[in-house]
């Protein structure tokens, strides 16, 4: 086992609040050793990122370590000078706006966001802000430490590191930014970088591309790496040792063989054992389609397309075309879960608004079979025309905050598509809706509460009552549980089945996540860069793909077993010149 | 991460069922200089509600005897004959003398002399509101004959704290209708344009634009200069009103258009539409509560400039025209320098301008960071 770099010893944060004080890290300790990479996981609100935080002292206000020690041990990293004299500090002691803390963020511990986007400056080159972490640290001319700068990109794999370092942040991707994030970051051979959820924000594959650079530049310069994430996949990837925290606490540490094989405590069970179950069908919904398979088709896509109309230039005379999905075919039965997967930009967003119809196609047809078999045409209809549709195909949101109004009760919500539809009102209309919020799963009482009395995944029930109020047929799911915890994801998952053997539901779920696909999804369709690339049966699909690009996604999706580190092969998918440039 | 999520919500059961309104009156409470503002816009309003009352003479009665008297000192105790300390509210009388050289008139204390002032007393008749006929006042002078001056009195022995109160009415009340007729014009333009977007929006906001490159001294200054002359005081007042908030909807017509805008694409007012609710009730049900704060927040914010408007151009004898009593036209008596010499007591109503304008902007504030309960991290 190697030295310790970093130790955190029974770590206390504390934000007072109007209610008393709230405990956001209570009694941590964590160590962080050379060369080794420490990955602190846990669900939202666990704090990881305040832990993370408290290191450098940059909390956010009103938030202040209470007790505890914060242990840099300089004598222990590569920088140290020979004979390695005992330096060691205790960061926590230190006034968090002097210079001495100020000598240390960056230098010896540095840290990487999540999103890269807010952590760059928008107004100075790539390669300037390097420059300038460079310079904060060292004596250094500019141009060596350009010349600095453009290695590092080099090693960050950024191509044409010399170009690229003349550019701005707009103009980099967000691997890319993140990429620039990480080259700062180690500008100064940081004994220990604490890299806070640095691939939540990213497309897997680009993550997949993150955590090799990470575990690349670590065996080069040794540094302590403390990677903090939600994603049990990723914690197998990379992990050297596992911190799994929950409610402020770390309540397991330990190797990560022994952690996801031997899980000592009840809620690291819990967690890996909803990560397990998500990764594989849902032997619910495989029993459902055992006694009733899907019949016949009820939405019809056929080459549908969707362009975007950029205007600029003066008084709008100029005009480009963005094309969001081209050609889309797709056939969802009744009873059926259809998966739509895709990247960020990919158009699945867009397919799943065209589809429903809040969005015009510009070209292509969307046949719907209502219940009495008639078959229309909705991408020929206006908007009084399409809610007779909508109250048979509903929709879900990605975000349970603002896919609600903060300013109606949960009871008005839920109450309002059945309102408009004239089927239910006063007490009908209450008791209506008491029902719909118990098949979610809420208490009654919910009714008269304002969405910000409930937690994300109670927001979401919300969302689904109000889908599932006009006793619909079709459900569009867009993202419907990214935005939730993972043992939060399945739960929700588990009740979307439940509504479907109860209402025969059929679901167009939209998701980036192939594990929530695999347990939820009869068939699946991959998209990418607005064209659907594979459609077929999800368990084929994932096991045997046929299309390119499918593969590199599976491929980089991490796996949360430690003993298949290193064993999957990643395929990277580079499109042919033409293809690329045209979208 | 908030500490929003992590506090439990069951201790404070209350919050769950608490509206918008209530939510915005909670974080508006903590803003403790907004409050202060609040209460005094309120006691400023209370005064201009019953400034008749409260005032302790007629605004208009003359008396050629106190031509600029000074200030007099309020005291709360008096010797009466025998010597002893009584109590009783009374200022010291004070008397004309001439400077037989200079010709210069001063005031000098009537140590004898004192006039006694009466709680509820019987003052002068007046018509609260124009409309009911009474005669007591919060204070007056026990003897009607008497006439006592805290503020001083003006050139022609006019009571400077009864002008000053009266002059609270018009110049408070300026800005609500000029920012009522501001915002009926803000928001249905700042409504359409950010509703209907694409072209209609583009004429719009150009228009607005053009707006507000306009100076707007001049362009008051013109539009009041061609008021006619023998229109009544009344109609000036109002036409006046009209031409401040000619300016200034422009402001709100901005904020209502980039709410409109940010709240269209809001997931929950697409939800909406999927429910299948008209234009008519997502506008009306959906996306105006969400405006409704941020519009009380700008209106705040805009009464004081009206009231600033009308200052300057009554006190540049453009705006509204005595026998109308405000603020700018009791400023106007201090224009020349031999009154501020003479009797720096005239700019009392200044005080006033900056008092109500101050407090205007302090509450303005206050609700406008109240005005999004559902702020990160605001609600906890």
């Amino acid at each position: 086992m190697s030295e310790a770099v970093l130790e955190i010893e029974n770590l206390v944060t504390e934000f007072p609040t109007r209610r008393g004080v709230f405990r956001a890290v209570d009694d941590v300790t964590l160590t962080v050793r050379h060369g080794k990479t420490l990955c602190v996981v846990g669900e939202s609100g666990s704090g990881k990122s305040v832990t993370a935080r408290s290191v450098l002292q940059i909390v956010d206000h009103p938030g202040r370590i209470a007790s505890g020690r914060v242990l840099l041990h300089r004598h222990r990293t590569a920088r140290a000078q020979e004979g390695g004299e005992e330096d060691t500090l205790d960061l926590a002691k230190l006034p968090p706006r002097g210079n001495e803390m100020r000598a240390i963020r960056g230098r010896d511990v540095a840290m990487i966001f999540q999103e890269p986007m807010s952590a760059l400056s928008p107004v100075h080159t790539i390669g300037n802000q390097i420059v300038e972490a460079i310079r904060l640290h060292e004596t250094m001319s500019k141009k060596a430490a350009w010349a600095r700068a453009v290695d590092l990109l080099r090693q960050v794999e950024i191509p044409n590191p010399e170009a690229a370092a003349k550019r701005y942040t707009f103009e980099y991707s967000g691997g890319m930014r993140q990429r620039a994030m990480i080259a700062m970051a180690i500008a100064c051979n940081p004994s220990v970088l604490i890299a806070d959820e640095p691939t939540t924000a990213l497309d897997v594959t680009i993550q997949a591309e993150i955590i090799d650079l990470l575990r690349k530049l670590q065996a080069d310069t040794g540094m302590g790496l403390m990677f903090i994430t939600h994603d049990m996949g990723v914690v197998a990837e990379i992990a050297d040792e596992v911190a799994v925290m929950h409610n402020g606490r770390v309540v397991e540490r330990g190797e990560p063989l022994a952690i996801f094989e031997r899980p000592q405590e009840p809620y690291t069970q819990r967690l890996l054992d909803a990560v397990r179950r998500l990764d594989t069908p849902s032997e619910r919904r495989l029993a459902m389609r055992a006694t009733n398979p899907p019949s016949s088709p009820v939405l019809t896509v056929d080459d549908m397309a969707k362009h975007f109309y950029i205007t600029g230039g003066l008084l709008g005379m100029s005009k480009e075309t963005f094309v969001a999905v081209r050609d889309a075919s797709l056939t969802l039965r009744t009873g059926e879960n259809l998966g739509i997967v895709g990247e960020s930009g990919s158009g699945k967003t867009t397919l799943g608004r065209c589809i429903q119809g809040v969005q015009r196609p510009t070209e292509g047809k969307v046949l719907y079979t209502d219940k009495a078999g008639r078959t229309t045409d909705l991408a020929r209809l206006r908007e009084h025309e399409l809610r007779t549709a909508w109250r048979d195909i509903r929709m879900v949101f990605q975000d349970p905050f603002s896919s609600l109004n903060p300013r109606m009760t949960v009871g008005q919500i839920v109450g309002e598509p059945l309102l408009m539809a004239g089927t239910h009102s006063g007490a009908a209309l209450r008791r209506r809706v008491g029902e719909l919020l118990e098949v979610v799963g809420l208490p009654a009482n919910a009714a008269e509460r304002y969405p910000h009395a409930f937690s994300g995944g109670q927001r979401q029930r919300v969302g689904i009552a109000r889908a599932i109020a006009p006793e619909p047929r079709v459900i569009i799911a867009d993202e419907a549980t990214s935005a939730l915890d993972v043992s939060l994801r399945i739960q929700i998952l588990d009740l979307l089945l439940d509504l479907q053997e109860r209402m025969g539901l059929s679901f167009l779920f939209i998701s980036h996540d192939i594990a929530v696909i695999r347990y939820f999804c009869d068939r699946i369709a991959v998209m990418h860069r607005g064209r659907i690339v594979e459609t077929g049966e999800t368990e084929a699909v994932c096991t045997n793909p046929s299309h390119d690009y499918t593969r590199s996604l599976l491929s980089a999706v991490p796996v949360p077993d430690p003993r298949r580190r290193g064993k999957t092969v990643r395929h990277r998918y580079v499109e042919d010149k033409a293809s690329s440039t045209a979208a | 991460m908030t500490v929003q999520d992590v506090v439990p919500t069951a201790s404070v059961p209350d919050a769950e069922h608490a509206s918008q309104w209530r939510l915005m009156w909670w974080a508006f409470r903590r803003h403790r200089l907004a409050m202060i503002g609040g209460t005094v816009v309120l006691i400023f309003y209370l005064i201009a509600l019953f400034c008749e009352f409260l005032s302790p003479f007629s605004p208009n009665s003359t008396s050629a005897r106190d031509v600029f008297h000074p200030p007099q000192m309020l005291r709360l105790f008096y010797k009466d004959e025998n010597g002893d300390r009584a109590f009783g509210l009374n200022v010291q009388a004070m008397t004309q003398k001439r400077d037989p050289f200079t010709l210069q008139t001063t005031f000098v204390p009537d140590p004898d002399r004192r006039i006694f002032i009466a709680f509820m007393g019987r003052g002068e008749p007046y018509k609260l509101w124009g409309l009911i006929p009474l005669e007591r006042r919060l204070f007056t002078a026990a003897n009607p004959k008497e006439r006592f001056f805290l503020l001083g009195a003006d050139r022609l022995g006019r009571d400077m704290l009864s002008r000053i109160l009266y002059g609270t009415r018009i110049s408070m009340t300026i800005g609500l209708v000029g920012v009522a007729l501001s915002l009926i014009l803000g928001v249905s333009l700042g409504g359409i344009s950010g509703y209907l977007g694409g072209k209609v929006d583009a004429i719009i906001q150009r228009f607005v634009e053009l707006i507000l490159a306009l100076p707007t001294i001049p362009i008051w200054l013109g539009l009041s200069a061609s008021l006619p002359q023998d229109w009544s005081p009344l109609t000036r007042y109002f036409a006046i009103t009209a031409i401040l908030s000619l300016v200034g909807w422009t402001e709100l017509a901005r904020v209502v258009r980039g709410r409109f805008l940010a709240l269209r694409t809001e997931d929950f007012v697409i939800a909406a539409r999927l429910d299948g609710a008209s234009r008519r009730r997502v506008i009306l049900r959906h996306m105006a509560p969400s405006m409704a704060s941020h519009i009380i927040a700008s209106v705040t914010l805009a009464i004081p400039l009206m009231i600033i408007a009308e200052t300057s151009l009554s006190f540049l004898g453009l705006g509204l025209q005595p026998p109308l009593i405000s603020w700018g036209v009791l400023l106007r008596e201090a224009q020349n320098v031999q009154t501020i010499s003479q009797a720096p007591w005239l700019f009392a109503p200044g005080a006033g301008v900056v008092l109500a304008v101050l407090a205007l902007n302090f509450l303005g504030d206050g609700i406008r960071d109240a005005a999004d309960p559902y702020a990160q991290g605001q609600s906890a």
